[in-house]
């Protein structure tokens, strides 16, 4: 038996070197290092205490781009998720085609986020770009979509929309899926059709589901940066700076200020904020459970 | 409304939604194509009359995406490889083994999934540049070298379909318990790994914000970070920089288009990470 126990400490030895150095740790760094002041040159990194945070409160761009991604993942998280489950809903009772167009939803999460923010930034071109053209046969003059705060916000949603849409559809498809034949049969005999019939049959047993896609959508939309870095650049070409989102500021402090203390103090709030939405989401699925 | 008619309406919705999401990958496709007075040509058309590679070749010759492509196949390789051994070995042990701590030891691992990246890369940053890791291969890959999910696959295939009977058999005919693992548990578990191996590429190479930090000098870039640099600098050139995103996306859209049904369930059930 000693030696079965000695076989499986030997085997995850590894694995196990491999979390604890390359995630536990510098998660824990990350909450000690949020406490000290260093810039990465100077031999003295001194304690401050909670000052970074203090700093944090008063800091406009820490709370522009706190404002700019909760906008940006309040809007994308609904109007994601409400597409997805209209889409899902006759995926779900597999039509014909079904395998098409699930695929075709789901590509743009896959695919990687450099090319398509690239993409979509030739498709916002103010002058020559497709989506003003479509826009002008209704007679919508061109927009500079990209050109200021208020509208590259937009165009980085609808283009988030259209890569998160998906996956939480995916989520959706399973979800009505594991709803019991008995409960549409009963619905059914009792008269419910439509809309009556998705509100008080399918959605409160669909429920579970919802609550977990908006939770997991959200802690993604938290984490966007990619497509922000891309798209939002000013016109000298600094990327990511037209619309501040949170990862962009903690990027920025670490590794163009070198702020490294501040960074980690920033990247802590952050931590809190996923780890509030991922209890959150324990918490509901506890009560599916029970 | 008749259930035809309305079987026809759903049909119809769908594909013009298919239609609006694929728009902007056909675009890109399209664009890569097109001779310059056609990128601009007013109105638009999707389809280039004149074909031409020159936007790929333009691509290629102002930036070096050779050698970007070579960098991200280099990394995604590692970071796949290393996967899917720490995942095997740890996913067996897990899967077919009691021992003291086990679960404490699971659940830690899988844990670690919750925090994303983004939260710890400051310190991870700094631990690289301690060991003189920055703009090196094994500092681009070092936060890819475990995978929960990965551990979680694993465990789950040799927990429920590896017969504990197999494993048996070899003990009794006196096989140490590392030969049974080489010998019997990994061949059988080729399908599994096979998945595994699936996310940690598509996981390595979409990877961005890590490889933009430790990437330091152009050599180093992934096909992303170079797109990104290349796109910043050549804006106006949509030709070449939608040739370069084409050629970045298409092995992901290829390895999705052979593997989607592993790959919509597997990410449906679990995320990255």
């Amino acid at each position: 038996m000693l030696f079965r126990y000695i076989f499986c400490y030997a085997m995850l030895l590894v694995p196990a070197a491999f979390f604890l150095v390359f995630r536990i740790i510098p998660i824990a760094q990350t909450l000690r290092l949020s406490f000290f002041s260093w810039d990465l040159i100077s031999r003295t990194k001194p304690y401050v205490g909670l000052d970074n945070f203090r700093t944090l409160l008063d800091d406009s761009n820490f709370r522009l781009a706190l404002s700019n991604t909760t906008v940006f993942a309040a809007v994308t998280v609904v109007a994601s998720v409400v597409l997805a489950l209209l889409i899902a809903l006759p995926l779900a009772r597999r039509l014909r085609f079904e395998g098409i167009y699930q695929l075709v939803y789901f590509l743009p999460f896959i695919t990687p986020t450099v090319p398509e923010a690239v993409v979509w930034k030739w498709i916002y071109d103010a002058r020559y770009g497709i989506l003003n053209y479509v826009l002008s046969w209704f007679g919508i003059p061109p927009v500079g979509w990209l050109l200021e705060p208020r509208t590259t916000l937009w165009a980085v949603i609808i283009m988030s929309v259209w890569k998160t849409l998906g996956y939480n559809m995916v989520l959706f498809i399973i979800g009505l899926r594991a709803i019991p034949a008995e409960y549409n049969e009963a619905g059914l005999i009792d008269g419910a059709t439509g809309w009556r019939f998705f509100r008080y049959l399918t959605l409160p047993l669909l429920m579970p589901t919802l609550l977990l896609v908006t939770v997991i959508s959200t802690i993604g939309a938290y984490n966007v940066f990619t497509q922000v870095y891309i798209m939002a650049a000013d016109i000298q070409g600094s990327p990511g700076s037209v619309v501040r989102v949170l990862i962009y500021d903690i990027f920025e402090n670490a590794f163009r200020f070198y702020r490294m203390g501040y960074a980690s103090a920033e990247a802590t709030v952050f931590f809190a904020i996923v780890l509030v939405l991922t209890l959150a989401q324990f918490r509901v699925l506890r009560s599916r459970t029970e | 409304m008749s259930a035809r008619l309305r079987l026809g309406l759903t049909h119809a919705l769908l594909a013009a939604w298919a239609a609006v999401m694929v728009f902007p990958f056909l675009w890109m496709l399209g664009t890569s194509f097109k001779p310059a007075p056609e990128i601009l040509a007013f109105p638009p058309h999707l389809v280039p009359r004149a074909p031409t590679v020159l936007n790929y070749v333009r691509a290629f010759e102002t930036a070096p995406f050779a050698r970007f492509f070579l960098n991200s196949l280099v990394i995604t390789a590692m970071s796949t490889v290393v996967i899917v051994a720490t995942s095997t070995v740890a996913g067996y042990v897990f899967g077919k083994f009691r021992f003291p701590g086990d679960t404490a030891i699971f659940m830690l691992f899988l844990a670690t999934a919750i925090l994303p990246l983004e939260t710890y890369m400051v310190p991870l940053y700094l631990t690289m540049r301690d060991w003189h890791w920055i703009n090196t291969y094994p500092g681009m890959v070092a936060p890819y070298l475990v995978m929960s999910f990965g551990v979680f696959i694993m465990r789950q295939y040799f927990g429920t379909a590896l017969p504990d009977e197999l494993l048996d058999a070899a003990r009794i005919d006196g096989a140490s318990e590392w030969r049974i693992f080489l010998r019997i548990a990994v061949p059988a578990a080729t399908s599994a790994m096979a998945a595994v191996a699936i996310f940690a590429a598509i996981q390595a190479w979409t990877g961005f914000i890590w490889p933009l930090i430790v990437a330091s000098s152009q050599d180093m870039y992934t096909m992303e970070v170079g797109l990104a640099f290349f796109q910043q600098r050549y804006t106006i050139d949509y030709g070449a920089v939608t040739a370069g995103a084409t050629v970045s996306a298409l092995p992901i859209i290829a390895v999705f288009l052979i593997f989607r049904r592993h790959i919509t369930e597997g990410i449906a059930f679990s995320g990255f990470r």
